[in-house]
């Protein structure tokens, strides 16, 4: 075989996997969403966190607009705190807004609904590095049979 | 008699040992050689032909039926949930972390590892390699190295190539044969696989598989006894060598990625 | 420059627990063809690999037109061996590589000519083998005479000073044993090389050689042009020479004597 055509096959081979890797990429993984320069920080305080992880997404509406970078525990308060990464593209919510966490399906895995709160002109926007305040825990599921035997007696 | 034991079992070991030794040096006489363009390119590229592009075939074939079988068997245990939605993340990870890197690392061992290890140790018992060496041209630099290269190169891209075939081939299933919503296959996929902690881990991992297999190839084949049981036994111990030691490499690599 | 092109000097290896040279001393004259011949299983192949720096030697020296071969440094040794060239038993042609290409290979490797400036070289190698009209060829379609005859070409490709031939007639047919014969005389007048020939035709090599070693148990038993190693009075020389099944070297492989094996049977 001449080298003209070895050096064709070779050349399809490697762009081959290269359009298989950007396939993994975007169509698999959903890059350039999580990349750091494009995010910024918020941070909040829940009195429970469930089952919440690093890199669970946080939702409005469904929409993914960024993700769960870390989960520490405040060693005042004995509360989590976490930190969220959100995109720049979404930079304009209220400092009235609220985070739930939710359950995707009865057995999916947790995320952080962000409700965007009402607008006047005595509410800011929510900047890189803000504490949202309006937070509630995670449903756990044990607490919420015991409600419902003890509301039944 | 006790003490011939230990003796044997210190014998054995310093052997081991020494056996390690010579394959790194003679991995890193390959690898750190200074590379010589106008020469090393051209054989580059006829070795990443022979290592890489003969065994797409094999890569694509085997990458789709896995798939399909990640979307048959994760179908039949999700649909039980109710969680078939799942689907994409099951077929997606499994493939990403453990299989992509794993069965493309066992295919290219027997495929390409055991060709190799088969190629070098019948030039070295037709005295191929020897009078190379004495025609003053490094059999290191002219044969292993470009044939290391091109499996470390290759193996990757097999990898890749094999894990999105695979993703397809559980898209095939679980999507146009069982009715998984293709939306929910698509964005659960999405929404649980991380670009870093998945895909790049994969590909390190096919990396590290990548040195370990064609380091085990051509180690055997360069050490063959130059007869042709020589040569069976080396090809046969590539393949087992290789496939253990790609097995064991990932249950460190997985510990370490995933374990913490 | 001395006329000594390779000086043996108390050469001692061993090759595991097995000694093979136990003190031996030779020497190869420039422009000369010299023999070494011995029985099979003396390690003949060793000492052209031991010449060739491939294998250090345990005790002894070797030296080189002077130069000591196992003191080299790898780039001193590498530098050294383009002056030297080995037509190994096999031939060693590169299988992946057509007979041109395989001659164009330690040119192409060593130095930066121009294609067209290679070709005529090998086209130059392979007709003084007479294999010119067989350069498209792969080294799998040859005959095992031609093969050796392409491995010759290659090995005189870079005009060598000294060339090692490893068993040459071995396994050849009379025709091609003659071609070769013929060739190793011829190459070593016209090119002014010298020639080291391990060999144990002892007909073909006596009618060839400038000088003869004859290599048994470990040692040289006998050296000299072939007319003094005929008139030699050794009784290995001459049994080797004649090829006489017992003799100084015994037909049986040594053992305990028969008739007490044969009792311990019963």
């Amino acid at each position: 075989m001449n080298s003209r055509k070895i050096e064709l096959l070779v050349g399809v081979f490697v762009a081959f996997a290269i359009g298989a890797f950007f396939v993994l990429a975007f169509k698999v993984a959903n890059a350039g969403f999580t990349g750091s320069g494009d995010t910024y920080t918020l941070y909040a305080d829940f009195e429970n966190i469930g089952g919440l992880r690093p890199r669970s997404p946080v939702k409005v509406g469904g929409v993914v607009v960024g993700r769960v970078a870390a989960i520490e525990l405040d060693k005042q308060y004995y509360t989590p705190r976490v930190r969220l990464e959100i995109s720049r593209q979404y930079d304009n919510f209220p400092e009235t807004s609220s985070l739930v966490i939710l359950t995707s399906g009865l057995l999916g895995e947790q995320y952080l609904g962000l409700q965007p709160g009402f607008i006047d002109d005595s509410v800011h926007l929510l900047q890189d590095g803000d504490l949202i305040e309006d937070t509630r825990s995670a449903m756990v599921l044990e607490e919420l049979i015991g409600q419902f035997l003890f509301n039944r007696n | 008699m006790l003490l011939d034991r230990v003796q044997r079992l210190g014998a054995t070991t310093l052997q081991s040992i020494a056996g390690l030794g010579k394959a790194a040096l003679m991995l890193a006489g390959a690898v750190f050689g200074k590379p010589n363009v106008r020469k090393g390119l051209p054989l580059l590229i006829k070795q990443l032909y022979v290592v890489g592009v003969l065994s797409l075939l094999i890569i694509l074939v085997s990458g789709l039926f896995i798939g399909m079988v990640l979307g048959l068997q994760g179908y039949t245990v999700l649909v039980k949930f109710g969680a078939e939605g799942m689907l994409g993340p099951l077929v997606a990870l499994s493939l990403l972390r453990e299989l992509g890197p794993v069965v493309t690392a066992l295919l290219f061992a027997g495929r390409a590892g055991s060709a190799l290890t088969a190629e070098i140790g019948l030039m070295k018992a037709t005295e191929q390699l020897s009078s190379m060496e004495m025609m003053a041209v490094d059999p290191l630099r002219r044969i292993i190295a470009p044939r290391f290269w091109a499996g470390v190169i290759s193996m990757p891209l097999l990898a890749i190539i094999f894990t999105a075939v695979g993703i397809l081939g559980g898209h095939l299933v679980g999507v146009d044969w069982l009715g998984v919503d293709a939306g929910s296959y698509w964005s659960s996929m999405q929404a649980n696989v991380d670009l870093h902690q998945d895909v790049f881990n994969g590909i390190i991992k096919s990396i590290v598989f990548a040195f370990v297999v064609m380091a085990i190839a051509l180690h055997k084949g360069f050490d063959a006894v130059p007869t042709s049981e020589g040569i069976a036994k080396a090809t046969t111990e590539t393949v087992v060598t290789a496939s253990l030691a790609v097995l064991a490499f990932d249950f460190v690599l997985t510990a370490l990625m995933f374990g913490g | 420059m001395s006329d000594l092109m390779v000086d043996i000097q108390n050469l001692t290896f061993s090759r595991g627990d097995r000694l093979i040279y136990d003190g031996m001393s030779m020497r190869v004259k420039r422009g000369q063809v010299t023999a070494i011949m011995g029985p099979s299983g003396i390690g003949k192949t060793t000492l052209l690999k031991l010449i060739g720096g491939q294998l250090k030697p345990d005790q002894g020296d070797i030296l080189f037109q002077g130069r000591s071969i196992p003191k080299m440094s790898r780039a001193e040794l590498y530098q050294t061996r383009k002056s030297m060239s080995m037509l190994f038993q096999s031939g060693a042609l590169f299988s992946e590589l057509s007979v041109f290409d395989n001659v164009a290979f330690p040119i192409r490797e060593h130095t930066k000519l121009p294609e067209s400036l290679i070709r005529t070289m090998v086209l130059m190698k392979l007709e003084a083998v007479g294999l010119r009209g067989a350069r498209d060829l792969m080294p799998s379609e040859l005959s095992g005479g031609m093969a050796r005859r392409a491995a010759l070409a290659r090995a005189i490709a870079l005009d060598p000073e000294l060339i090692m031939y490893d068993e040459p007639f071995a396994g050849q047919d009379p025709i091609s044993m003659g071609i070769v014969v013929k060739l190793i005389r011829e190459l070593n007048n016209a090119l002014g090389l010298t020639s080291i020939v391990v060999s144990h035709d002892v007909a073909e090599v006596m009618s060839i050689a400038d000088y003869v070693y004859l290599v048994a148990e470990k040692r040289v038993i006998g050296e000299g042009t072939p007319e003094q190693l005929r008139q030699h009075e050794s009784p290995l020389v001459q049994q080797f020479l004649k090829g006489e099944a017992d003799g100084a070297v015994p037909f049986h492989y040594k053992a305990a004597p028969y008739a007490d094996e044969l009792m311990e049977l019963l």
